[in-house]
């Protein structure tokens, strides 16, 4: 095995992944990383949620750890200033020199700033890097106004990320309508309309002719003709430049207007020096997106690997889709009908804010290119369509019109095996199909062995279908049944209780069901009947169904005793019941742990400890914190305004509000939601279910979050709501959950298999799409009208605090149960303690 | 075998209907099953579960697999059978049963384990 030396200059996202498709195929290869840049690899398509409160870790693609475990060298800080073909080497501005048998040029790009006399001050900027980021975040705190110059995909970004700084911002364009290069005239100018609304002021056909100092603001602009603009601070947004800087020194061939020069293999006019990304000019483009720049990188991998390999870049498609400011946006192919001969059909609709347009060939039988403003939701299918050049139907208006029966949904059975399903990771049908032969048999399997879904995640609908309907060609359905008593999935148990008013397990059992019941569906029903009817979860009747936990209003731990939490909404708790806890604690000596949702949790009471326990807590004014139940767990929350001095809204109200709206609704699994008091996000809510973020203007709301073992940021679901609009969201999404998830199913996992996504949970909640939101409501309403404190419940009950007790013939404990002392505490002792524990005890006694 | 001695152990109004209890037999903890259907019939089992390693079996959810009765451990899910305490997903492990009757209001007890 011959081991040469591969040295790549970059560290971006397309250097990157250069590297995992190296280490992936043959993790012996000899690399060396030299990098200018302070920082590894970095998410740049996503760079604007840094302002939204993601951090530079969250965004980052690699770490140390995985460079270490890969054996790459890799140097950051460390420029790259000359490449001496001659003798294979390259040096950094410290000196130091590599030799390579292979160089890959992986330096990216620079933002355009143009020549505008005063375009060098202080507090003007771009918009590219974190670093750059932290510079405009510095900025922004002592200003009120903002400019982004350029109107394209990244101006617009940047102008977002201005307004979440709180500025007053402008975008300065120089042509005639914004993102010209993806969307035409029209719409372009409904995208400028939609933009206007959310506060963004657009100038449009304006040239800066120079940047001198303001009068109110720290800058003032001038342009040609004659109108000037006042701004603390200017961004440029102007497009990209390649850096082709290095090739340049060293004679390699560069593009007219920059770029150095590859061939198919992405290889320069050196044989051995390759180049990839945005500093690479293939057939005189430079691709200024990161799906091409993965081919590049996966083509060089390749090549670097196995001397002659065919593999070749073959272009790349520009089609893209995006959300902008809430406003969907989406380009594909030959958006302007450039192709000879092209036909257009157009749908604008105007009090809705929407506007499509398809381009068609001469012979009106292939889709050419389609523009989209406001409404995404025919994408996927028009990409298809364009991409695999199906053949259109007679009448190709039908696939924009609105609520045309005959728009075809295009089938994936329709799909060439070529067809590509995930541009991000650049994964056909062929793919998805030989994963699911190679033994992945569900969808999650499928995302983890492809990769598909796992960039953008704009696929995940179409890539569920192809699953789906794959599995079903090979006669492995998934069977949905719960369980072998029922012949249905829990979405269709919840309607048929539902829609026949089925109040009892026995009752669904034996016009539904076969056999005792189990486990599995017990506990799924139980959880069914108490989100639509909201018993008494201890009811004779409901009693045998409800899981351990529930049984006994708490939560047994690994010995079979229980720990007791009472709810304390929003985090927020007097002294008093500070102390009350602490004397309960330390009267029946249980072990106390603050947890994670802030609140107090006491370990270690036995069983039949609990209603005594529980009559103290409910005395001192104390309610059941149902950490047991499937159900809403805790609102956590910020100091916010009251005390922080950064909060803009009160979040430990709204927090309480919430806690004390949702408590004791049952749903498929458990639910933790989070207030923050301002976009610094102390409360932590983009990972909760549930999670609400205050902003000058209102709440922002995002859903289907998680921590734990599968993190999952939230969605940013609905932006700048009043405290009624908020409930009113939050009321629709957790009823639709309740209503449609599979047993024990997170809501963001629910969301991952949510047929059309976000999208589609918006169109349901927001546009009342299924027209059920009345019905949601209702039913929320009066899940909320018959909260009752079930412990509170159980005391005045005495046939449900019969069965707290540890033997129905004596009054003896579980001897079982014993402790040993650990830093002050009672701790559960193992079988071999048991003995040391006795010992432990009469030393204390003594 | 000899005649089986009954013993009593509680009353019909302790138990819980389709769900357990547990009772004291001569320092042994008892799980008592009283299930309603297909017919009527209490089940004893020993307490101790011998996966989770502590006395839970009682606090199990009930109910058939394959039309055979069985409890769910609390603990860790794993199924036991109520007729011969098989675990239905471990093979080597296993629960003591005892045969247990109801005679009018008395639930009884033969601590002879079943064969």
């Amino acid at each position: 095995m011959m081991h040469k030396n591969i040295v790549v200059i970059g560290n971006g996202m397309v250097g990157h992944h250069l590297l995992e498709h190296l280490m992936a195929q043959s993790p012996d290869v000899n690399v060396t990383v030299l990098s200018s840049e302070p920082r590894l690899a970095y998410d740049r398509v996503h760079l604007s949620e840094y302002f939204s409160g993601k951090s530079a870790e969250e965004l980052a693609l690699a770490n140390e750890a995985q460079y270490k475990q890969w054996q790459v060298d890799v140097l950051c800080g460390e420029r790259v200033v000359s490449i001496d073909r001659d003798s294979k080497t390259v040096q950094t501005e410290h000196g130091k020199r590599f030799t390579y048998d292979e160089l890959v040029m992986a330096t990216g790009s620079y933002p355009f700033v143009p020549p505008i006399p005063g375009n060098d001050q202080e507090h003007c900027l771009v918009y590219r890097t974190i670093e750059d980021l932290e510079a405009i975040q510095a900025s922004a705190q002592h200003a009120t106004v903002g400019v982004v110059v350029g109107g394209g995909l990244l101006g617009l970004e940047a102008a977002n990320a201005l307004r979440q700084l709180g500025l007053q911002t402008h975008v300065v364009e120089f042509a005639p309508q914004l993102m010209a290069v993806q969307v035409d005239g029209a719409g372009g100018s409904l995208l400028k309309s939609k933009i206007e609304e959310l506060g963004v002021k657009v100038h449009c056909s304006k040239a800066t002719e120079n940047i001198t100092s303001g009068n109110q603001r720290r800058y003032k602009m001038c342009f040609s003709d004659g109108e000037t603009l006042e701004t603390d601070l200017i961004l440029f947004s102007a497009g990209i430049r390649p850096h082709d800087e290095l090739a340049r020194a060293c004679d390699l061939d560069v593009g007219e207007r920059g770029g150095i020069v590859i061939d198919n293999y992405c290889r320069t006019s050196d044989a051995n020096i390759y180049a990839v990304g945005e500093c690479a000019l293939w057939q005189q483009r430079v691709f200024g997106l990161v799906a091409p720049g993965y081919q590049m990188a996966k083509v060089v991998a390749k090549r670097l690997l196995e001397e002659g390999s065919e593999e070749q870049f073959s272009g790349a498609d520009m089609s893209t889709k995006l959300k902008l400011m809430g406003v969907d946006v989406g380009s594909i192919g030959d958006a302007h009908a450039t192709t000879p001969g092209a036909q257009t059909y157009t749908y604008e609709n105007q009090p809705l804010g929407i506007y499509k347009k398809i381009v068609v060939s001469e012979d009106r039988k292939t889709l050419l290119g389609a523009v989209l403003v406001g409404d995404c939701g025919d994408y996927d299918t028009l990409l298809q369509y364009m991409l695999n050049r199906i053949e259109l139907p007679s009448a190709p208006e039908a696939l924009i019109l609105p609520m045309s029966d005959a728009a075809p949904s295009l089938g994936v059975d329709a799909l060439p095996d070529t067809a590509s399903i995930c541009s991000c990771h650049n994964v056909s049908k062929g793919d998805v199909v030989a994963a699911i032969d190679g033994g992945a048999c569900d969808l999650a399997s499928v995302k983890n062995c492809t990769k598909a879904s796992t960039g953008c995640g704009g696929c995940s609908a179409l890539l569920k279908n192809l699953v789906d309907s794959t599995l079903e060609q090979r006669g492995l359905e998934v069977n949905a049944d719960i369980c072998e008593h029922f012949a249905y999935s829990r979405q269709e148990l919840y309607d048929i209780i539902r829609v026949e008013g089925i109040k009892q397990f026995d009752e669904l059992l034996d016009r539904h069901g076969n056999g005792l019941g189990c486990d599995t569906c017990k506990p799924a029903v139980g959880s069914i009947l108490a989100s639509l009817w909201n018993d008494y979860v201890l009811k004779e009747e409901h009693l045998p169904l409800q899981d351990t936990n529930d049984t006994y209003l708490a939560n047994m731990q690994k010995d079979g005793s229980y720990s007791v939490v009472p709810r304390v909404p929003g985090g927020e708790i007097t002294a008093d019941k500070l102390i009350v806890l602490g004397e309960v604690a330390k009267k029946y000596d249980l072990y106390t742990k603050i947890t994670g949702g802030q609140r107090v949790d006491l370990f270690g009471a036995r069983l039949e400890q609990l209603p005594e326990i529980w009559a103290e807590l409910i005395d001192a004014g104390f309610e059941t914190g149902h950490a047991y139940g499937k159900s809403l767990r805790t609102v956590k929350s910020c100091v916010g305004e009251s005390w922080c001095r950064y909060g803009v809204k009160d979040s430990v109200s709204m927090a309480i509000f919430l806690e004390n709206r949702y408590k004791g609704l049952r749903a498929p699994h458990k639910i933790k939601m989070a207030v923050s008091g301002c976009t610094r996000e102390c409360a932590e809510a983009q990972s909760k279910d549930i999670g609400v973020i205050a902003t000058e203007n209102g709440w922002n709301l995002y859903v289907c979050g998680n921590g734990g073992m599968r993190p999952r940021h939230a969605d940013l679901f609905a932006t700048d709501l009043n405290d009624e609009g908020l409930i009113r969201c939050i009321d629709r999404v957790l009823m639709f959950y309740v209503r449609t998830a599979d047993r024990l199913q997170r809501t963001s996992v629910w969301m991952e298999n949510l047929e059309g996504g976000l999208g589609y949970l918006k169109k349901v909640v927001v546009d009342d799409h299924l027209g059920v939101c009345d019905e949601l409501e209702a039913q929320m309403d009066d899940i909320v009208g018959t909260y009752q404190c079930e412990w509170k419940t159980t005391l005045e009950n005495p046939a449900a605090l019969k069965r707290f007790r540890q033997f129905v013939n004596s009054d003896e404990p579980d001897e079982s149960i014993q402790f040993v002392r650990v830093r002050d505490q009672i701790s559960p002792a193992d079988k071999t303690e048991c003995v040391k524990a006795e010992c432990i005890t009469e030393t204390e006694m003594a | 075998m000899g005649m089986k001695q009954w013993t009593h152990l509680c009353k019909t109004s302790d138990l819980v209907k389709d769900s357990g209890v547990c009772a004291l037999m001569e320092n042994t903890q008892i799980a008592l099953f009283y299930l309603s259907r297909p017919k009527p019939q209490v089940y004893a089992i020993d307490n101790f579960d011998p996966i989770g390693k502590a006395n839970v079996m009682s606090r199990g959810i009930v109910g058939s697999l394959n039309d055979e009765p069985v409890v769910a451990s609390p603990l860790y899910k794993q199924h036991f059978s109520l007729i011969d305490g098989q675990c239905l997903e471990d093979e080597g492990r296993q629960i003591a049963v005892y045969p247990a009757r109801i005679q009018g209001g008395d639930v009884q007890l033969s601590m002879a384990i079943a064969e």
